[in-house]
Parts: structure tokens; sequence; C-alpha cells
């Protein structure tokens, strides 16, 4: 683990998510839970019919994520991140109900780079494409949701020092947008 | 005439299923080696290591490269001398899939109906099919696991004869940077130039799926594919889109003739975990 990383714990505490900037790698342990396209529509028409949502959701980290089926005797499958901004349209419920983190990949819509500052709320990135790397710092998952939607239901993960970096945070930073500046050459 | 079983095929497809998806081909890997020794950015560095980390240890725990183990794309030639006997193509093809899917505990990504009901399918069945009748008597096919990241980061474009070359190179820029991060980067950028508006999508990934490091035969065409990877990684996207010089590994153009009024001009990105497998019988 490189020292420079700062280790952190879920829930997220309000002087946790302040500390972190954009470009912060940072190792997280706790809980996370799962959630993509179809379970974000699950849990907003839930929200938007009054109904109670299947976890409570304040100081907690969605992670996008549909894992592969756990071979045998293993807790998972290869677990990385899918693209974040199809589930952009959901954010500002999800905010509203104490959510403070996000796991993906990919760049958020303005919308939800503002409301990340309004609720102060953090979105965090996993590369891409090291599924099979991501999943040793998955220690269990257990489906608690949905489990109709397979790779999609919403799974409880045990995760200790998964490894992410801060895009976008409480403060209007914005990774991608000051990486491609630093290295753009036209 | 020559005969192949369906038994003989089955075996061949489940095979190659296996092999995308748990070992990235070694042009992938030795491109994100050279990548890695090349990167300006030491994020971009250290993000194009846990990548090659992860070659290792999907193969070390028999665990999928990606969770993202796709959409079945298969383009097959079918030599026209070949008669395949005990059973369709198609269904054998669909059958395998099936088979390896659910035995080497890949995810299982498609849903029956894209508007409607949208309900898993539960086998990752149907994958999509190219078949082209090509001389000979032999058969070959190319399995390509492709992920929906990347896949949504693909547009086609009826440009003017016109807007020429300027306008494709411009295109392809604007695209790339368009999709920034989103495809997961270092991509390969597959771009279909003429044919009909349906021959040009399927260029473009065919062009997708070329090895890298190979470039278009007509040297005009090999020319410009190297001008446009230039052009790409001056962008500052970078690994992972977290900013550095390794925006693409490899951008490749394959080109049919079209009609007087058109330049039809597709793209399909392909992410780096850049997954197939070939097999001829």
């Amino acid at each position: 683990m490189n020292s420079r990383e700062k280790k952190i714990q879920t829930p997220l505490t309000e002087d946790v998510i302040q500390g972190l900037k954009a470009g912060d790698a940072v190792r997280i342990t706790g809980i996370l839970f799962t959630a993509r396209d179809a379970a974000h529509q699950r849990l907003v028409s839930a929200i938007q019919a009054g109904q109670s949502l299947p976890f409570d959701l304040r100081g907690q980290i969605i992670y996008y994520v549909g894992p592969t089926p756990p071979p045998p005797g293993k807790p998972i499958g290869s677990a990385g991140p899918t693209t974040s901004y199809r589930m952009d349209v959901y954010v500002p419920y999800l905010l509203e109900k104490g959510l403070k983190g996000m796991i993906g990949k990919g760049a958020r819509s303005q919308k939800v780079k503002e409301d990340l500052q309004k609720h102060k709320a953090l979105y965090f990135g996993a590369v891409g494409g090291a599924g099979a790397l991501l999943a040793r710092y998955i220690h269990s998952a257990t489906v608690i949701a949905y489990e109709d939607l397979g790779p999609e239901a919403i799974r409880k993960l045990q995760v200790v020092n998964f490894p992410a970096v801060v895009i976008n945070d409480t403060y209007g930073g914005d990774l991608y947008e000051q990486g491609k500046q630093k290295y753009r050459q036209t | 005439m020559r005969e192949i079983s369906a038994t003989e095929i089955f075996s061949a497809v489940v095979g190659l299923i296996q092999r995308a998806n748990f070992i990235l081909p070694d042009a992938v890997v030795k491109a994100l080696k050279e990548a890695h020794e090349r990167e300006a950015s030491p994020t971009g560095q250290q993000t194009l290591s846990i990548l090659l980390e992860n070659v290792t240890v999907a193969a070390q725990e028999q665990l999928p490269l990606c969770q993202d183990t796709g959409t079945g794309i298969f383009l097959v030639e079918l030599g026209q001398e070949v008669h395949i006997t005990g059973g369709f193509l198609n269904d054998i093809i669909q059958e395998a899939v099936r088979e390896a899917y659910r035995s080497f505990h890949l995810r299982k990504s498609i849903v029956n109906d894209p508007v409607f009901d949208r309900k898993n399918t539960g086998d990752n069945t149907p994958a999509m099919i190219h078949t082209e009748i090509v001389p000979g008597e032999r058969l070959k096919i190319l399995f390509a696991p492709k992920g929906g990241g990347c896949e949504n980061m693909s547009g086609l474009w009826m440009l003017t004869p016109a807007e020429g070359l300027e306008g494709i190179r411009r295109k392809v820029l604007e695209f790339v940077e368009w999709a920034g991060p989103n495809p997961c980067p270092p991509i390969v950028v597959g771009i279909g130039i003429g044919g009909s508006f349906d021959q040009c999508a399927l260029l473009a990934k065919k062009a997708a799926l070329r090895p890298i490091g190979i470039r278009n035969p007509d040297p005009r065409y090999a020319q410009l594919e190297q001008e446009l990877l230039d052009a790409v990684n001056r962008l500052g996207i970078g690994p992972m889109g977290y900013g550095g010089t390794t925006t693409a590994l490899d951008v490749h153009i394959e080109f049919l003739p079209t009609h007087i009024t058109q330049l039809p001009l597709a793209i399909n990105i392909q992410c780096h975990s850049a997954r197939y497998a070939e097999v001829v019988l």
C-alpha cells in the first residue's frame, strides 16, 4: 500500500468527506452496497412511492458493480466498476436520503457534480477492467434485495483496503478535468 | 466438400469463450507494457501497472479479466465448401455460449427485450453472430466478449464527401474526447469508413477487433491510423481518464467503396481489456 493513500471507513463522516480532494488515493474498509441501472430504478421508484428502502443510505457508499458469479470457494467473482453516467439521473434522490459516496468509473453530469457539493458527498473512481484484482479486497458478498435482477441485485460487500481515487470532491474539484489539462498537448 | 461436425464446432466455441475471458491476448499485454514504459504521468503508470497485475491475478485465481463478460460477438467466416453436420451453425454457437457462460461462472448480461421487458435471459444468449461466406473449405470463428461501457461509446455519422479527410479527423478527435474516461482507456479506436450505413458499423467493429499493432495494408489508411493515434494520445485523457499520454493503444481503420453522395463514418471503441480469441477449423 502506498503511504500517500488515505485509509477511510464506512459509513463516511463529514470530517472525512471534507478532508478529501479530487486526486486523493484512498483505501476503503467497511461495507459497500452494490447497485447499478435496474436496482437504481427500483430504489428511486420506492422513494417516489414513499416506501421504505432495503437499506439505510445515510453515510453509505454505493459501488456501481455487477460482479461475475462467485466460483466455488470464493466470496465473489470479478468485480470492477461499471460506467457511472447511466446512474446520474437517480443520484439526486439518493443524496436526499443521505447517501455520501459512489464508486464507479467515468465522468458525471454537471448536475451530479453540483449536487455532490450541495450534499457534501464524494464520487470515487475504481480502476475499470481490473475486476479480478479488485475482487481480492472484497471479503464477503450477500444479496440483500432484488435477487431477481441477478448480477444487478443489491449486494452488501465487506471490503478491506479497497483501492479507489477521489474523482469529484465537495469543493468542485474534478480529477478527470485536472488530469486532462495537465497532460494535454494540443 | 468438407464436413465439420456440430460437436467439433461446439467444443471449439466453448474453448474460445473461456480463453477470451481469462487470458488477455499477447499483443494487448505487450501494448500495455510498452505504454507503461512511455507514459508520462505517474498516476497513469500506476494505473497501467494495475491493469497488468489484473492479467496475472485473473490467470492465478481463475477469475474473468473483467466482470463485464460482455455481449458475445462472433465474426464467422464460413468457407462455401464446408458442410456442417449435426446441427444449425447459429444454434450450435448459442448452445456453446449457454454452456460456457454457465460452467466458467461468467456474468449473464443480456436482457430479452431492449425497451419493454428488459428481463435477463439468464444464459447470456443471444450472442450477435455475423457470418460471411468465403471461398474455401475452412471455418474461421472469432469471439469477442464486448463490454457495455466501451460499446456505449460508439457512433455513426453520414458525413458529406466535402467534409472529407478533415471531417474524419475532426470527428474522431471530438468523439474520443467526448467519450473521455467512460470506455476504460487506454482504448483501441475502431473506425469504419465508407460502405453503407449498416456495413460501416460492422467495419468499425472489425477494426476494433483487429489485433493491436497491425496496420491497414493500404499505406494511406495506415498513415491515417498512425496520425490519429498520435493525435488521440495528445488529448491528455490518459489511463482510466486520470490524465496522461496513453489514451489509445491503437487506432484501426477499415474501409469500403461507397456511394457518390456519401462518406459514412463509424466509431466503435474497444476498452483496454481487448479480449478476443480466434479458431480456424
